[in-house]
């Protein structure tokens, strides 16, 4: 399972930096700052990591079957496309929280604006 | 509707007080004065300063002047300003809505050169045109022209309509208009929004020659390349995720 101490030393690094963002969800989720819809989405991906590294061979079966030589080339592959969906979700929220500020800021402005009064 | 439209030539005064001018300003205390006067000069009554949260004086001056002001707590950019002063012009119930400019590149006589389309029934929106009158265009530096030929093509392939000068900030809508249309953006993209939604809500658009005033100042405020190009990624990434 484990092949060399280098990569051992890695699996492990991964596995615990996976634990930890794990309980950051958990967390996050008990503050209510994370919805039952994206903790699903984070376990399921920190929990995939944790058995990449659990068993690093997996990637070997899934490579092979899509024609990709290294295992390790499809983790990277992967990642890629998960972290430019994330980025793409990130920027729209982004736009959505502008547009809700400027709505905000809009009714205040129509509700305090008009003529100033002559004294 | 002919006879309507006599007593409307007639009695000129009566058509400049149906006009609401909004200007959008953001830290333009040095032309914010000037142009409101100029505004006013010309018989334009109501008139309405959408200050974008302006660090400077811009906000005081405008206030001073007796016309509507609109202050935005922070600054939501260009679209923000306008989205703004379009509901607030509808509230105040406009038979026409011209949009201007703060920098004072536009001239106060114009107004009504936009409205006139409008008031015949020829439009639902003008757009003053920097680029429409070859001899006009002499005027404008070479890098704005050729800046302005890109955002016009990219503007008709993106939504269809075709336009001498998409990102004027000279422009008039009729009450139908301004009330179909919607700003979303908050930056400097709602030029082209404004050209979309006309596609959209298939509304009549007229372009008019204006002649632009360019100042050192109003140069300085205008759009840089850099902020062209930023604008051009908006747009093709808010067409890709539609």
């Amino acid at each position: 399972m484990f092949q060399t101490t280098s990569t051992l030393v890695f699996q492990i690094l991964a596995i615990l930096f996976a634990v930890f963002a794990l309980s950051r969800v958990f967390l996050r989720f008990r503050d209510g700052e994370v919805s039952v819809k994206e903790l699903a989405f984070w376990i399921i991906i920190w929990i995939g990591v944790i058995f990449v590294a659990v068993v690093p061979s997996i990637t070997f079966t899934i490579s092979n079957a899509l024609g990709i030589e290294r295992g390790v080339d499809l983790v990277i592959y992967v990642s890629i496309i998960v972290l430019f969906y994330l980025i793409f979700r990130v920027l729209v929220k982004l736009e959505m929280l502008e547009q809700e500020i400027t709505k905000v800021v809009r009714k205040d402005a129509i509700e305090k604006g008009g003529k100033k009064k002559k004294q | 509707m002919i006879k309507k439209m006599r007593r409307v030539k007639i009695n000129l005064k009566n058509i400049k007080d149906k006009i609401i001018v909004v200007i959008p300003a953001y830290n333009e205390e040095k032309s914010i004065g000037i142009v409101i006067d100029g505004l006013k000069k010309e018989g334009y009554k109501n008139i309405i300063v959408i200050d974008d949260g302006s660090k400077d004086k811009t906000f005081e001056i405008a206030r001073s002047k007796d016309v509507y002001v609109f202050r935005h707590k922070l600054n939501r950019g260009l679209g923000g300003a306008l989205g703004t002063a379009i509901e607030a012009a509808n509230k105040m119930n406009a038979e026409i809505v011209v949009t201007f400019d703060a920098d004072g590149q536009h001239i106060p006589t114009d107004v009504m050169r936009m409205a006139a389309p409008i008031l015949k029934g020829e439009a639902d929106a003008v757009i003053g045109s920097r680029l429409l009158d070859k001899n006009l265009v002499k005027g404008m530096p070479l890098v704005r022209r050729i800046g302005n030929f890109g955002f016009n093509l990219i503007t008709f392939l993106l939504f269809g309509v075709k336009t001498t000068d998409s990102q004027s900030g000279l422009r008039a809508f009729s009450k139908k208009a301004a009330r179909l249309i919607k700003i979303k953006t908050n930056r400097m993209e709602v030029s082209s929004e404004f050209i979309k939604e006309i596609g959209a809500h298939n509304l009549k658009l007229k372009e008019i020659a204006i002649k632009p005033v360019y100042t050192s100042y109003s140069l300085k405020k205008g759009q840089t390349n850099l902020n062209a190009l930023k604008i051009l990624a908006k747009l093709i990434l808010k067409k890709l995720m539609r």
